[in-house]
């Protein structure tokens, strides 16, 4: 690990003015990922402003019903919030199928959102990755790239976003609240995280110093038809190769609302509305959800054959739309779907 | 023929600068004052600073578990973790927990449950499974292999680890976390289960 000075920041704007002040300088939340990527010698900040004493803590009701998350709140916390698991419990869910406790006792809302992917080449400081050092060339291409994504990818990085929390926040249309040099303004979550294009170095549309103070939720969490389906490697504690968020509203059998988007799939949770348009006004059906499950991966691109290579995530992530919609409109999930996640419904 | 060296001998060069400060931390119930630089981890002032070995250094990175200690009652990876930042709050580690002769529930659980081989993991099992009973929210062997998942056992004890766990869930010793430092009174040594 570099050396760095440390400052402990009181407020959001002195967290800024802070951070702004200092060349190379880095926010740190809960550290549950940067501390470690510091390790790793990926992330050599040569300052932290350290947000651990800031007021933002709180969950608080918005005046229109909402929700508003605070960005120091920790996943733990959020995730088993009386308001959260009753009016929100796709989040509650989401959360707690990701990461360890003892990760979730650490990790901040806002730090969930800057994560960085877990491609294994960005991590490997002895191969190429446009992430890590832009024009160095993608290593994941070619290489064996089971966890990089199908969707939304270019020829310069096909990493995912590696986050749960994130997949409900997409499918929830949640707000993100920032605060920076110029004040303070809103980023719907759909802008928020970006694609690679030719600039994968660059995970977020935030600009430079500016703070996640808040997540903010709709009054709308789809409490009654919802569900968080997460495939992976072995049944805890591994990163979604591909994963689900639903939430509908349902009338009878008829699909008023639909909201839902991807993980593990994209550099960013993968949400298409047209797709999402399919399934409002219609019945629920088997065979709509399938329909539904092509238009999102129509134009998926695969990056190789076998375990190794990631094109198995195209025909596992239109089962898994199918699968995730069948639960939602039946409830047919176990209750408690972050100790069975993977059992079979 | 004589050696030339084309670097200063180290014991001429300046000592390097290393920015440290004090920071007083609250461990097991009591405050100490270290001086420590800004990237010295939980982890490293409890070993290298205050003598507190029990917590395991194993990967470094939050992936195994063996540095978990609790923090106002709820457990983290303490390797993950600046000691700096952490100043007024309530640390625990396993020698916290408990002692030789007035050994805690869960500790005394886990030498009944024969739960561990090599026992490096263990201290990091025991706070684990500490915190996850403050939590109060696991009940069946499910939700407690779910929710120990963040602790690796290289001998593969979990079946016993989880034995353990269950008796001492099962002896109704649930203590509801309320955000302050939670000690679940030590009880009576237990007989074996052989009956």
């Amino acid at each position: 690990m570099n050396s760095f000075t440390l400052t402990q920041a009181t407020a959001a704007d002195e967290a800024v003015r802070d951070n702004t002040s200092h060349d190379g300088a880095a926010y740190l939340g809960g550290g549950t990922n940067l501390v470690d990527l510091m390790k790793y010698n990926l992330e050599r900040p040569s300052h932290l402003t350290s947000l651990g004493l800031l007021p933002l803590t709180d969950i608080t009701t918005l005046p229109g019903g909402g929700l508003r998350l605070g960005a120091l709140a920790t996943n733990a916390d959020t995730a088993w919030h009386p308001e959260v698991e009753a009016r929100y419990p796709l989040l509650s869910q989401t959360i707690l199928a990701g990461a360890t406790p003892q990760l979730r006792n650490a990790a901040t809302n806002g730090g969930n959102l800057n994560q960085r992917t877990r491609c294994y080449y960005f991590y490997d400081l002895a191969t190429p990755c446009n992430k890590r050092e832009p024009g160095s060339g993608c290593s994941a291409l070619t290489g064996p790239n089971r966890v990089c994504g199908v969707l939304g990818t270019s020829e310069s990085c096909i990493a995912t976003q590696p986050s749960d929390m994130c997949v409900a926040l997409a499918a929830l249309e949640a707000v993100v609240r920032v605060q920076g040099p110029d004040g303070e303004r809103t980023i719907k979550f759909d802008d928020y995280h970006r694609l690679p294009g030719d600039h994968p170095e660059k995970d977020n549309t935030l600009n430079p110093g500016e703070l996640v103070v808040s997540i903010d939720l709709p009054a709308e969490g789809y409490a009654d038809h919802f569900t968080y389906l997460k495939l992976r490697d072995r049944s805890s504690y591994a990163f979604a190769l591909v994963s689900v968020a639903v939430g509908l509203k349902m009338n009878g059998n008829t699909i008023e609302k639909a909201r839902f988007a991807l993980g593990g799939v994209a550099h960013k949770p993968w949400r298409d509305q047209e797709a999402e348009k399919m399934l409002e006004g219609q019945t629920a059906s088997p065979d709509l959800f399938r329909q539904v499950a092509a238009k999102v991966f129509a134009e998926a691109k695969g990056y190789g054959e076998g375990s190794l290579h990631n094109s198995f995530k195209i025909e596992l992530g239109k089962r898994a739309i199918v699968r995730a919609l069948k639960q939602a409109t039946e409830m047919s999930q176990v209750v408690n779907p972050n100790v069975f996640l993977n059992s079979n419904p | 023929m004589s050696l030339h060296f084309i670097q200063e001998p180290l014991d001429k060069m300046p000592p390097a600068v290393v920015p440290t400060q004090p920071v007083t931390l609250n461990v097991n119930g009591q405050d100490q004052t270290i001086q420590i630089a800004p990237w010295t981890s939980l982890l490293d002032a409890l070993r290298e600073y205050m003598d507190l070995t029990g917590t395991k250094k194993g990967c470094d990175h939050g992936q195994c578990g063996a540095c978990t200690v609790l923090v106002n009652g709820k457990r983290i990876n303490s390797c993950l973790a600046l000691a700096t930042v952490y100043q007024g709050k309530k640390i625990e580690t396993i020698e916290g927990l408990g002692a030789e002769d007035n050994l805690s529930p869960l500790q005394q659980a886990f030498v009944d449950h024969d739960a561990f081989q090599c026992g490096y993991c263990t201290p990091g099992q025991i706070c684990s499974a500490q915190g996850l009973i403050n939590e109060g929210r696991c009940k069946t062997e499910d939700e407690v292999r779910e929710h120990m998942s963040g602790n690796l056992c290289r001998c593969g004890a979990y079946t016993n680890i989880l034995s353990a766990v269950m008796e001492v869930l099962h002896d109704g010793q649930v203590v509801v976390d309320n955000g302050t430092l939670v000690t679940i009174p030590a009880q009576p040594t237990k007989s074996s289960s052989v009956s």
